[in-house]
């Protein structure tokens, strides 16, 4: 945590703000984006940050590149991907310790990378294995790692700007780690928007082999617990999220909003007040400290848009806002607002999406 | 067996808010409390201690005021406290804290013995950066586990510990060796409200304070400010957008106008979502 | 585990609890305290005014590092209706002492900062502890407590019940019973923002100089009760109660009486700008001398608001607090020092000490008053005659001024009729002897 933000506004005004880069660091160059590969799959969030990474090596004019790490034979599609959005190289570690996620092996892969390669940014997703991993890569090099980042940006002097909500959230702060590498930085799933994918991309491989004997990592992989498929929330990937505040009044009344979300395929989900009654589980909460959304709609029925929220729902392409408060901080950022009880509006709103998507639907042989 | 929690008061961030003028902290007033997420942490040490006998430790790096909660795990039922309080400390970042930190713990295992467990919490509400634990883990050479929804089996005499790990999609379930570091995932356990001989001994305990120089911290400019790679250069409050919201027209408008008006809106700013709603809805 | 005995138990660590833990506890004795909010002061609201008299009596140097808000220099007393108020002001320079009279205080900090005296004069403070019942012994004399944690009891040699106005642990003890409704109000108070420097313009202030308005009218909507606007550093306290009693038979909430005061004429420019930092609610005794409960018993004494000590007429509560706190203390110890059993009669003598200090002598004074404030007029008609007969003097408007004078004894009298005032006047006078 970063307590240097309990200070006044203005920041410190003490030795280490002025940027003095040690000799042997300033030879660190390029920017890094580690992609975090599980089971086959590469968590998008991953992507997200090679869109930020190249806006990044443009501006610095460096090479982007992707940091994949994982079985022998299993990587291949990750480093396709990681051209196709947008990466200049790939370093690649393929490792029999490296099959599932292990905090000992990843880490000393991580930083044997970089070690040799020196890159001058790094960059992970805010997930729990990114959390896990950063922290230890981090502290091995003895660097400094700014984590849950909104924004992403370099100065004229080339150090990396990362700016995240502090204080709960009430306000944003932007840190530097102007004298060490690489400065470190991570980002929560959706807090950046996906980049566009390219396809047949190409670009240059470097992989690297990294002595990590299993006898060696002592923590073992037991077994993998699937989650069931029931119910699960999918709020960062949705299209349409339904969410509801404390304007929703009681338990009961939350249903209104699960009833809107259903007729329209929607994800739902709710402030923070709303896990602290209970009347959702922490999986749905939305905000900056729950899950970050970008979909095409967000409805917010009967929440107020603290900073805590806004940061998490900024992303959406249309958001619609219900209050009865016409100065709501939600009536700021919102696109459409509509000043009125979400209790009420909710239903005749349901009732109007369900017969206009029935009639809708009852004419495709006609069209 | 001995275990170790580390803990860190916070301002209750729920509760703060930005002066209206000089856009500020306002901190007057704002209570402080545990870090929520350390709580977990603390059960589960506790609940392991009841079980298996041995002690907990509870220490802080913090101002003194943070005294006070430690002074509330003794209520809970810690066996002792350790605050570690010094003006060195001002300013420190997760790297600058992990430091502090690791060293207070190699002071305390020389009082009271090596830690089996080290706890510390997931993040803190405050700074939300799940880094100290990490930190602490790697300069104490300890084997890290975070993000645990449930220790599975925990051997003492093989110095074995099983748990379930919340990883994306499921569960790892994950196997490693004593002396390690764990951080709890929320809502895996209750607090525990204390009996009234804990609250009475963590009333009378003496809370054991340490300066930089006692709890054997070598290099000080590894500490506070100067010991902190991060630095923060600006704080602000976000900008406003330029455009408020475009309200839908209310008054005398029945909710099925108004409704009628916001789904208007929305296709005109959104036109491909109708389409694609419909595909949804006709299963396409 | 061995049962705990201390040589006292402080039911409540409100400024009664932390009067009586203190002077006890730095006179050497073994003294636990029992608080049931998270910190001491969490369940406490007041407007708040510290009488530093009563105070210095317990600690004299308070002064040193107390959080104290403004030192007291003006008071305003409000008759309000609708769109104006009648008032009388005092202000002086006098209140500008070296050891002011009167400050206006933040109950959260304050409290905490007592209770940090408590501990350092050696007393055990348990939060988060709510006392369950009294334990007694076979001749039914209070010997201890029970909390609601897990554990044995606690026994000690006499019980402070400091735990405020609901009296409920001496209720559910049998000792006494809970207030009555129309001894109690319920007063709900926010706290406004303000830049120090817009508080010291508004209120004609420098430096930490502090301004206390008490009101009263029609702002209660016809209820007996009254409105306060308090003064403190970068904040504004505003509140208003009335008799539950009242709220009741009139369907009135208390927040609706607070939302209209707010919007006052006179007051809304006041909170101008303000920000809104904080909302709460408490009751407060208000039956005076006559709703004092039995305040003493073989093992147990009560002190602060569980006894009804509120002066209602002058809005003081902290410093009777305080002092029945104190003096409660002094007993015990009186006991002690003498190694005398803490029985009915031996306590006995806290009351006859309570009777020769300002605390019974005022109540006793204003006992009739709570009667008295059950005329409606008083709230309603007085309120707006006054200001229309003010009203009728100040405009100059061409009537000549003994016709003016006619005019508003008339008013009085029209409204009233002998009979009404005679009773009105007769039952003040009355009330206030």
């Amino acid at each position: 945590m970063n307590d240097k933000a309990q200070q006044p506004a203005a920041g410190n005004s003490r030795a280490n703000t002025k940027k003095a880069l040690p000799e042997h660091l300033k030879s660190y160059k390029h920017v890094w984006v580690s992609v975090e590969l599980e089971r086959g799959v590469v968590h998008p969030v991953s992507w997200e940050l090679m869109g930020e990474g190249r806006k990044l090596a443009d501006k610095l004019k460096v090479d982007l590149a992707g940091v994949v790490l994982g079985a022998p034979g299993g990587t291949a599609a990750a480093v396709a991907d990681c051209f196709a959005y947008g990466a200049d190289v790939c370093y690649v570690v393929e490792n029999p310790a490296l099959e599932d996620y292990r905090n000992e092996p990843y880490t000393a892969a991580m930083t044997e990378l970089v070690n040799k390669y020196q890159p001058e940014i790094l960059l992970l997703g805010a997930t729990n294995l990114g959390r896990d991993l950063a922290g230890s890569v981090a502290t091995t090099l003895l660097t400094g790692l700014t984590a849950d980042c909104t924004e992403l940006d370099v100065d004229a002097d080339g150090s990396l700007a990362a700016t995240r909500p502090t204080f709960g959230g009430s306000l944003l702060c932007t840190i530097y780690t102007l004298n060490y590498r690489p400065q470190m930085a991570t980002m929560r799933p959706r807090v950046a928007p996906m980049p566009l994918y390219q396809s047949g991309r190409t670009g240059r491989i470097i992989r690297h082999d990294v002595s990590l004997p299993e006898d060696d990592i002592i923590t073992k992989v037991l077994s993998f617990l699937p989650d069931g498929t029931t119910d699960k929330a999918n709020l960062p990937y949705a299209d349409i999220v339904v969410a509801g505040g404390l304007g929703m009044q009681n338990a009961d009344n939350y249903q209104l909003v699960r009833e809107l979300a259903a007729v329209l395929g929607a994800e739902w989900g709710g402030s923070r007040p709303l896990v602290q009654k209970g009347w959702i589980t922490s999986d749905r909460q939305i905000g900056q400290t729950g899950k970050t959304i970008r979909p095409r709609l967000y409805i917010a029925a009967g929440i107020s848009g603290a900073i805590q929220h806004r940061v998490g729902v900024e992303g959406a392409d249309l958001i619609v806002a219900i209050n009865t408060d016409k100065n709501a901080p939600i009536f700021d950022f919102a696109h459409v607002g509509i000043v009125a009880d979400a209790t009420k509006v909710l239903p005749a709103l349901t009732e109007a999406f369900r017969k206009r998507l029935s009639i809708a639907a009852a004419r495709p042989a006609a069209e | 067996m001995h275990i170790v929690v580390c803990i860190k008061q916070v301002p209750d961030s729920a509760q703060i808010r930005v002066h209206p003028v000089t856009n500020t902290i306002m901190r007057q007033g704002v209570p402080t409390i545990i870090n929520p997420y350390d709580l977990f942490s603390l059960e589960e040490a506790l609940r392991l201690r009841d079980k298996h006998g041995g002690e907990v430790t509870v220490v802080t790096m913090g101002p003194p005021m943070a005294d006070a909660s430690l002074r509330k795990c003794l209520t809970f039922g810690a066996d002792r406290a350790v605050l570690l309080t010094d003006r060195f400390f001002a300013g420190s970042d997760t790297l600058a804290t992990s430091y502090a930190l690791a060293f207070l713990i190699k002071k305390v295992s020389e009082k009271w013995g090596e830690p089996d467990i080290i706890f510390c919490g997931k993040q803190t509400i405050d700074g939300d950066t799940a880094q100290v634990g990490p930190g602490i883990a790697k300069r104490l050479n300890l084997l890290q586990l975070t993000y645990v929804a449930k220790i599975e089996n925990f051997d003492l005499a093989a110095r074995e510990i099983t748990i379930q790990r919340r990883a994306e999609g499921g569960i790892q379930v994950l196997k490693t060796k004593l002396p390690c570091l764990l951080t709890m995932l929320e809502g895996t356990n209750d607090m525990r409200r204390g009996s009234i001989e804990d609250a009475l001994r963590g009333a009378r305990s003496e809370i054991v304070t340490w300066s930089a120089a006692e709890a054997g911290i070598p290099d000080l400019t590894l500490c506070g400010l100067r010991g902190s790679p991060t630095i923060v250069k600006k704080v602000f409050a976000p900008t406003a957008r330029a455009e408020k919201a475009q309200q839908i027209e209310v008054s005398d408008k029945s909710m099925a106008d108004i409704s009628e008006a916001l789904i208007t809106e929305i296709s005109q700013r959104q036109p491909g979502l109708e389409q694609d709603l419909l595909k949804a809805v006709a299963g396409y | 585990m061995a049962d705990e005995k201390f040589d006292a138990i402080v039911v409540g660590a409100g400024p009664s609890g932390n009067a009586c833990a203190y002077t006890l506890a730095t006179r050497g004795l073994r003294v636990l305290q029992l608080e049931r909010g998270e910190y001491p002061g969490s369940k406490n609201v007041q407007g708040a005014i510290l009488y530093a008299d009563a105070l210095e009596k317990i600690i004299p140097d308070f002064r040193e590092d107390a959080p104290l808000e403004r030192h007291i220099i003006e008071q305003r007393l409000w008759m309000m209706d609708d769109k104006s108020y009648c008032g009388a002001h005092y202000r002086s320079e006098d209140f500008n002492e070296e050891r002011p009279n009167r400050y206006t205080i933040i109950r959260a900090p304050f409290d905490k900062w007592f209770s940090k005296r408590v501990v350092g004069a050696g007393a055990l403070v348990l939060c988060e502890t709510t006392v369950v019942e009294l334990v007694r012994d076979a001749h039914d004399k209070v010997i201890g407590v029970r909390t609601d944690r897990d554990g044995a009891a606690i026994y000690a040699d006499i019980v402070v019940l400091a735990e405020g106005v609901s009296g409920l642990v001496g209720a559910r003890a049998g000792l006494r019973s809970v207030p009555k409704p129309d001894t109690v109000a319920l007063a709900v108070k926010e706290m406004h923002f303000l830049p120090r420097e817009t508080i010291e313009a508004r209120f004609n202030l420098q430096g930490d100089e502090g301004v206390v308005i008490e009101a009263a009218g029609t702002i209660t909507k016809g209820m007996a009760g009254t409105g306060f606007i308090y003064t403190n550093k970068e904040c504004i306290s505003i509140g208003i109660g009335c008799l539950i009693s009242d709220f009741t038979e009139k369907g009135q909430t208390p927040y609706g009486l607070l939302e209209a005061f707010k919007q006052h004429p006179s007051v809304k420019p006041l909170l101008a700008g303000s920000e809104v930092k904080e909302y709460a609610a408490h009751m407060i005794p208000e039956g005076g001398y006559k709703a004092i409960p039995q305040l003493f018993g073989d093992g147990w004494l009560i002190v602060g608001d569980a006894g009804q000590f509120v002066n209602a007429v002058h809005r003081e509560g902290s410093n009777l607090a305080m002092t029945t706190g104190r003096i409660a203390a002094e007993t015990i110890l009186d006991l002690k020092s003498r190694e005398t059993p803490m029985t009915a009669a031996n306590l006995a003598s806290y009351k006859a000490r309570l009777d020769e200090t300002f605390v019974m002598k005022d109540l006793k004074k204003y006992k009739n008053l709570p009667n008295a404030f059950h005329n409606k007029h008083l709230f309603t008609t007085y309120p707006q005659l006054i200001s229309r007969a003010a009203q009728t003097w100040f405009r100059v408007d061409g009537m000549d001024k003994k016709s003016k004078e006619n005019e508003i004894v008339k008013s009085f009298f029209r409204t009233r009729r002998v009979k009404g005032l005679l009773g009105d006047v007769f039952g003040m006078a009355r009330g206030w002897r």
